[in-house]
Order: structure tokens, then C-alpha cells, then sequence
């Protein structure tokens, strides 16, 4: 485990097409991030700068998205942070996977959905680490790239609607997420949380109702 | 947009901090605080919780409003392609083209 190579040979070669599938398809709809900032009027270094160190999809998407429509950056910034609020919840059902020492600050910035969903896909803890570790950085590069080569492109690339793109993302995740709805408990906090969400998110702005979808966990007490 | 820039790039700076604290918070909790069993396994399918709402909203929301029915079938087509564990490659393919082409149908 102490280099990259090691983990080529921990990860199975599904996993590795995974983990390449998902950094394509980041970079894509970094394309389209980079294409709709500077189409905004941004200069070209923000949606790439902004992609390397924010490095959280939605909550830049909503952060351009409110700046450039004239709302308050830090308003911006508010509706950005309710959105990654779920990292906390992340880091703290996988805490394993964030190597000890020096690598602990890189590993922390790779916390992303596509890593914690590889990792928690993952039958043990050196697999686990691997494949977050790989994906992590996968991303690290794919998403400002794809930033940086969509802001080079200008506007025709900015409608990732016309490809399904939009449907890649909860596809993946899904396809990543159906081993561990295997368990009964679970599955049935998920589907409540998945319907209090779908509700929420007519009112609520986004990130809430994601957040909101926790008390499905309640359902565990209520049977019991 | 000059005048605003160090505005602009304070706030792009204050949510990339943000969310750095936000990805610290939950490991540095977990190795300070030991947590009973029942509270472990919670916070394990909390993520599987939080992931499976994000796969609902981002399938089935655009904003406060529906998002057509032409992502969510895809990504149907492509949960079920999982669930008769096809490759992911298979599974992504069939969703983006299964949205793409209802997108296309008038």
C-alpha cells in the first residue's frame, strides 16, 4: 500500500474500468462546468481554480450559478456549503479510509459521493483505501482538466442534456449503492429517506433535502 | 467584474475552506470519540442513506421541479442492468442512451 502500483495490483480489473468510467464522465460534465462559467462571463483560471480546490461538484455548479445571476457571492457560498454538509456524515461512516500522517490532508480533499460510494462498494479496508485513494485523484485531475478544457471551448458544449449525461450520475452511484441495500434495515431507511428527500426537495433549497433523508434512519426504532 | 474579483475569489476561497472542514469534521470525530455499536452502524448506513436520497433527487429533480421523464428511465435502465450485475460500463451506457434517445422522440 505504499505506492500507486500496489494499488493497480489490490484493485480487480472491474474496479479499475469503474473507477475510469467515473473520472470520464467527471471530467464531461466538468466540460459543461467550465463551458457555463465562462459563457457566465467568469474568466477562464475560476471554474478550474474553483474546481481544484472546492473540488465538489454541485455545490460549484450552484456557487457560479448564484454569482452569476448577481446574488451575493456569499450567499453563493452559504447555498454551496448546505450542499456539501453531507461530507460530514460521509467522514464519519468511513473515517478508515483517510490514511493516518501525512496523507491525511490529501485523503480528507478527495471525500467526494463517487469515492465514498467506491470505497463503501469495497469488501475490505485495503480495497477500500485503494479504491478511494485512486478515484480520489482520478478526479483531482479530471474534474478542473475538464473545467479548463470547457472554458477553452467556449459555448457548444454547455448542454450535456442531449448525451444522457445527466443520467450517468445517479446511474453509477445506484449501480454502486444496490450491494449494500441487500440488507433489509437499511434498505427500508433508504427508500424513507429517498421519499422524504423527493418531498423536501420541492420546498427546500438544495442539499437539505439529502440531509433531510437521514431520519429515514428512524424507521430502525419504529419497528423495533 | 474586475471590481468584483477579490469579492469573487474571497467567497470561492471561504467555500473550498468550508468544505475542507466539512470532510475533516467526521474522521477527526471518529478518532477522538469511541462510539457505541448501535451508533457505528448508524453512521455506516447514514452514508448508504444520504446516497441512495442523492440518487432519488438527482434522477427525478431539476431544481424544485420535476426533471422529465426522460433521466429518470435511464436511470431505471440502468439500476436494473446493475441489479442483473451487467458491468458498470454496460450500465452507464444504457443510461445516458436510454435518456438521450427519449430526449430525442418528440
Amino acid at each position: 500500500m505504499t505506492d500507486m502500483r500496489s494499488a493497480w495490483r489490490t484493485l480487480d480489473s472491474d474496479l479499475l474500468r469503474s473507477i475510469a468510467l467515473i473520472c470520464g464522465s467527471v471530467a464531461m460534465v466538468g466540460v459543461s462546468y467550465g463551458a457555463s462559467a465562462v459563457a457566465a462571463g467568469f474568466p477562464l483560471w475560476l471554474p478550474v481554480l474553483t474546481g481544484a480546490l472546492v473540488l465538489a461538484g454541485s455545490s460549484e455548479f450552484l456557487f457560479v450559478g448564484i454569482t452569476a445571476a448577481g446574488g451575493n457571492p456569499f450567499a453563493a457560498v452559504a447555498a454551496g456549503l448546505l450542499v456539501n454538509a453531507r461530507h460530514v456524515p460521509y467522514g464519519l461512516a468511513l473515517p478508515e479510509v483517510i490514511e493516518p500522517g501525512w496523507r491525511r490532508l490529501l485523503g480528507t480533499h478527495l471525500m467526494n459521493d463517487e469515492t465514498v460510494v467506491l470505497a463503501l462498494s469495497q469488501p475490505d479496508l485495503v480495497r477500500k483505501r485503494a479504491a478511494y485513494r485512486l478515484c480520489g485523484l482520478g478526479i483531482l485531475i479530471a474534474w478542473p482538466l475538464g473545467a479548463f478544457l470547457g472554458s477553452l471551448g467556449g459555448t457548444q458544449v454547455r448542454d450535456t442534456g442531449a448525451f444522457g449525461l445527466d443520467a450517468t450520475f445517479p446511474a453509477v452511484i445506484l449501480a454502486l449503492i444496490l450491494p449494500a441495500l441487500r440488507e433489509r434495515v437499511t434498505r427500508e431507511a433508504a427508500l424513507v429517506g429517498a421519499a422524504i428527500a423527493l418531498v423536501a426537495s420541492v420546498y427546500l433549497p438544495a442539499g437539505l433535502p439529502e440531509l433531510l433523508a437521514l431520519s429515514g434512519l428512524l424507521i430502525r426504532f419504529v419497528r423495533a | 467584474m474586475t471590481g468584483n474579483r477579490v469579492l469573487l475569489v474571497s467567497a470561492m476561497l471561504t467555500l473550498a475552506a468550508g468544505t475542507f472542514v466539512f470532510r475533516l469534521v467526521g474522521p477527526l470525530l471518529r478518532s477522538r470519540v469511541e462510539f457505541p455499536p448501535l451508533a457505528r452502524r448508524l453512521l455506516e448506513s447514514a452514508a448508504v442513506v444520504l446516497l441512495t436520497a442523492l440518487v432519488a433527487t438527482t434522477a427525478l429533480t431539476q431544481g424544485h421541479d420535476f426533471a422529465g421523464y426522460a433521466r429518470p428511465a435511464g436511470v431505471a435502465v440502468g439500476g436494473l442492468l446493475a441489479w442483473r450485475k451487467a458491468p458498470i460500463l454496460v450500465v452507464v451506457i444504457a443510461a445516458a442512451a436510454t435518456t438521450a434517445l427519449l430526449r430525442l422522440a418528440p
